[in-house]
């Protein structure tokens, strides 16, 4: 039985607003590294925001291990694109330390747990910064020590390092590679890039341009890990995703053409 | 003269002006700039104008030393200044509260924000016949003033800055688990923090007008009476002098309350 | 959509808590508590409405205005152009900043007895008042907004070849459009304060002479007239004032969203 199930879901924003997402399936298997991909307004982050219970979908039904969707929770940890989900006025150490005190873990054990996810995403050293006085790498590392430290099962993840430099977020993607081979959590990531989804991917799945979007394709990486970007497999895989990917920008391309 | 928009960013902005302002290539033209406006003043007060309606600095600062002694003007300060501290004190006390549950409870939001958005271009100083008629000539009317004048721009800094705090640090914390308890206190308080400053120190400026203002139509005492009286009687120097100290009194309370600030809130004040 | 279902329910909400208020205010008043202290509002509206049919409010309502009108452009005037020559011209702001930074904590109220004294109790005296409440906030709004135009707006002016006062007039003077303006709605505000302060003190018209006669015709209700007009008054002018510049000048991006120094 699938982990995660979309069936049917529809959205619209308010009762009477556009169907953006309509009729999405999608079944995701426990301990999977789940890429999303699709040209820009086609709602991706709608479909993790009904996962990670933010928005609830108009019709259709969301199950995690069998269980209706009705809000956030503790087992859904989300990592946002922008930096703007820490807390300024803590530090690094309390901001990671902020789960642990909401489920009320006491004092010592709150410290070597943050300790421990402080390591794992080499944050050593800058616990006394405040998110504020770190780069934007950093504070993404900050964001998945924090998601972390709850040892989720699921991580939501909304670009991570969409706005980092290009040298960051190669880093950084090897970093998560390793974190999701140790941890084994189950995850959804939503990218523009096609070589980040190759490299991190268990499955690919491309949506179809919005409105009225829903799931086009999935492929699956069946690349040996740990894996190497210069690989022939894996031009031919980046060749065969942009191609679906393409058509469906370029749908996106023509329709705004035809707007002018 | 409500504005919640003035924001952290602005108040650091602003003591960079100073800082600039205090360097040393800076330091020369900025004395240079005092000096030629004193002698200015000086020569303007003896030569163009009569100098019983304008005083010399020199007579001006005579009158602060002579009242000074006579302890006029530390009695009329420190009238003043205790009835701001209550008004603004009671001010902020209920402002927060009530700018919190606007921000947080949209039937109170509804239910407040007429009167909010209404009473907030009312002036202060519009108050004073109404507030002598309810509380008297004596020292209630004239809190009741500053604490007008307070609580609106603090509840209204409030409200703005619990609807200002970031929507991914509240989904965060939901993920998290965080209940109703812990996402305001540990997310919404401290995020709103920087505007609830804003608000108090925007309203301690203000105070400074409202009590002049209350102590020229109904007081005995305070800098606004000193300055009106000194006008009646034609004593122009101790009339510049009440309003050299009133200007140098509202520049302390401001620095002071950027360094009370910067000592004790330092950490709510940064940003991502 | 939601959006019109919500508004339309916040609408009704706002009208039942003011119904509710009145309500409750006009039963206290006649019952409670003594009229002379606290009028009713069916009183005040009928004392309003007495003065209006005189033409009295008429005239009370546009001697503030017109005070406030000449006093808010004559300052903006002084503090746009001001603020202008501090921001561009470095030695002008070391030798002016200081003032302008003691002045701004000097209310105008604390001046009213000092302008009394050298331009009498005229207009004259109201307008130079209500010219210093509003020439501070304006140039300090907009010495600051020079300041933060954008780096690279002024670069690319230059890599075109454009000479120092273009750069100046096409460039730094609009980008600063927006800060000027935010300076203007808060002195507007402050304006009000300043007027009524001048009426009360002296003056034989206006808002603030209004509410400060009920005293002497021991009449509470001028007060409360005069406080509700001054409140609409405010309400109008700062909401005129916001969709006029949104609507002349949304072209400077920011003129819509306030900016400011203070």
């Amino acid at each position: 039985m699938a982990y995660i199930t979309f069936r049917g879901i529809d959205f619209r924003y308010g009762p009477k607003g556009p169907l953006t997402i309509r009729g999405l399936d999608l079944e995701l298997r426990r301990g999977e590294f789940f890429m999303l991909v699709g040209p820009s307004g086609c709602g991706k982050t709608t479909v993790l925001n009904i996962l990670a219970g933010f928005e609830a979908p108009t019709a259709g039904e969301l199950l995690v291990e069998g269980h209706a969707v009705t809000g956030p929770q503790r087992d859904r940890i989300v990592i946002f694109q922008e930096p703007d989900s820490l807390y300024p006025w803590l530090t690094t150490l309390e901001n990671v330390e902020f789960p642990l005190r909401v489920l009320g873990v006491s004092r010592s054990e709150r410290r070597a747990r943050v300790g421990e996810a402080l390591r794992l995403v080499g944050l050593r050293g800058h616990e006394a910064k405040h998110p504020g006085q770190l780069s934007g790498g950093m504070k993404q590392r900050v964001q998945i020590a924090r998601a972390l430290v709850l040892d989720a099962p699921i991580l939501l993840m909304d670009e991570p390092f969409g706005a980092l430099d290009a040298q960051t977020r190669i880093i950084l993607q090897d970093e998560l590679a390793q974190i999701a081979a140790r941890t084994q959590q189950t995850i959804l990531f939503i990218t523009h890039d096609i070589h980040e989804a190759i490299f991190l991917a268990d499955r690919i799945g491309v949506m179809t341009a919005g409105p009225e979007s829903t799931l086009k394709k999935i492929v699956e990486i069946e690349l040996p890990r740990p894996r190497t970007r210069g690989s022939a497999a894996f031009g031919e895989l980046y060749e065969h995703v942009h191609q679906i990917l393409s058509e469906e920008v370029r749908r996106v391309l023509r329709r705004e053409d035809s707007l002018l | 003269m409500f504005d919640a928009s003035l924001t952290t960013a602005g108040v650091r902005a602003q003591s960079r002006w100073w800082y600039l302002g205090a360097r040393s290539e800076a330091a020369w033209i900025g004395a240079l700039s005092l000096v030629a406006v004193v002698v200015l003043w000086q020569i303007a007060s003896t030569r163009w104008v009569p100098s019983i309606l304008f005083p010399t600095p020199l007579r001006t600062l005579e009158a602060c030393s002579t009242m000074m002694w006579e302890g006029v003007l530390p009695h009329h300060v420190a009238v003043s200044l205790a009835r701001i501290a209550a008004g603004f004190v009671l001010g902020t006390v209920v402002g927060v509260p009530v700018g919190l549950a606007m921000g947080l409870f949209p039937p109170v939001l509804i239910f407040l924000e007429p009167y909010v958005q209404f009473f907030r271009f009312v002036p202060p100083v519009a108050w004073i016949i109404p507030a002598i008629l309810w509380f008297g000539i004596g020292e209630t009317s004239k809190i009741f003033l500053i604490f007008y004048t307070t609580v609106f721009l603090v509840l209204f800094n409030t409200m703005v800055g619990v609807s200002a705090v970031a929507r991914n640090q509240i989904r965060s914390a939901r993920c998290f688990g965080a209940d109703r308890r812990q996402l305001f206190l540990w997310v919404i308080l401290p995020g709103t923090m920087p505007h609830v400053l804003t608000g108090m120190r925007l309203a301690m400026g203000n105070s400074f007008a409202a009590v002049v203002g209350a102590e020229f139509i109904a007081a005995q005492s305070g800098l606004g009476f000193l300055i009106v009286d000194s006008g009646t009687w034609m004593a122009t120097d101790r009339m510049f002098a009440g309003m050299l100290t009133l200007g140098v009194l509202g520049i302390l309370a401001d620095q002071l309350f950027r360094a009370a600030s910067a000592r004790w809130a330092s950490r709510y004040l940064l940003s991502n | 959509m939601i959006q019109g279902s919500r508004s339309r329910l916040r609408g009704l909400g706002y009208v039942v808590s003011v119904l509710l208020v009145l309500g409750l205010w006009q039963f206290l008043s006649s019952r409670a508590i003594i009229p002379l202290l606290f009028p009713s509002p069916l009183s005040t509206l009928h004392v309003g409405l007495e003065l209006a049919r005189k033409g009295q409010l008429q005239a009370d309502l546009w001697a503030s205005l017109r005070r406030i009108v000449a006093g808010f452009a004559l300052g903006s005037a002084v503090g746009v152009v001001l603020g202008l020559l501090m921001g561009a011209y470095r030695p002008v702001r070391l030798l002016l900043e200081p003032y302008l930074h003691f002045l701004r904590f000097l209310p105008a109220l604390a001046w009213i007895p000092a302008v009394m004294l050298w331009l009498g109790t005229g207009e004259g005296a109201k307008i130079v008042l209500l010219a210093y409440t509003t020439v501070f906030i304006v140039a300090l709004n907009t010495m600051v907004g020079v300041s933060r135009v954008p780096r690279n707006q002024v670069r690319a002016a230059r890599s075109f070849g454009a000479r120092r006062s273009q750069v100046f007039f096409l460039v730094t003077v609009p980008a600063t459009v927006g800060y000027a303006l935010t300076g203007m709605r808060l002195a507007m505000g402050n304006c009000f304060m300043t007027v009524v302060a001048a009426e009360l003190v002296a003056s034989d018209s206006g808002l603030g002479y209004l509410i400060f006669s009920s005293r002497q015709w021991m009449q509470t209700e001028l007060a409360f007239v005069g406080i509700f007009l001054l409140g609409f008054l405010g309400l109008i002018a700062d909401h005129a004032f916001r969709t006029t510049s949104t609507r002349l000048l949304w072209r400077y991006e920011g003129a819509s969203r306030s900016r400011t120094a203070l």
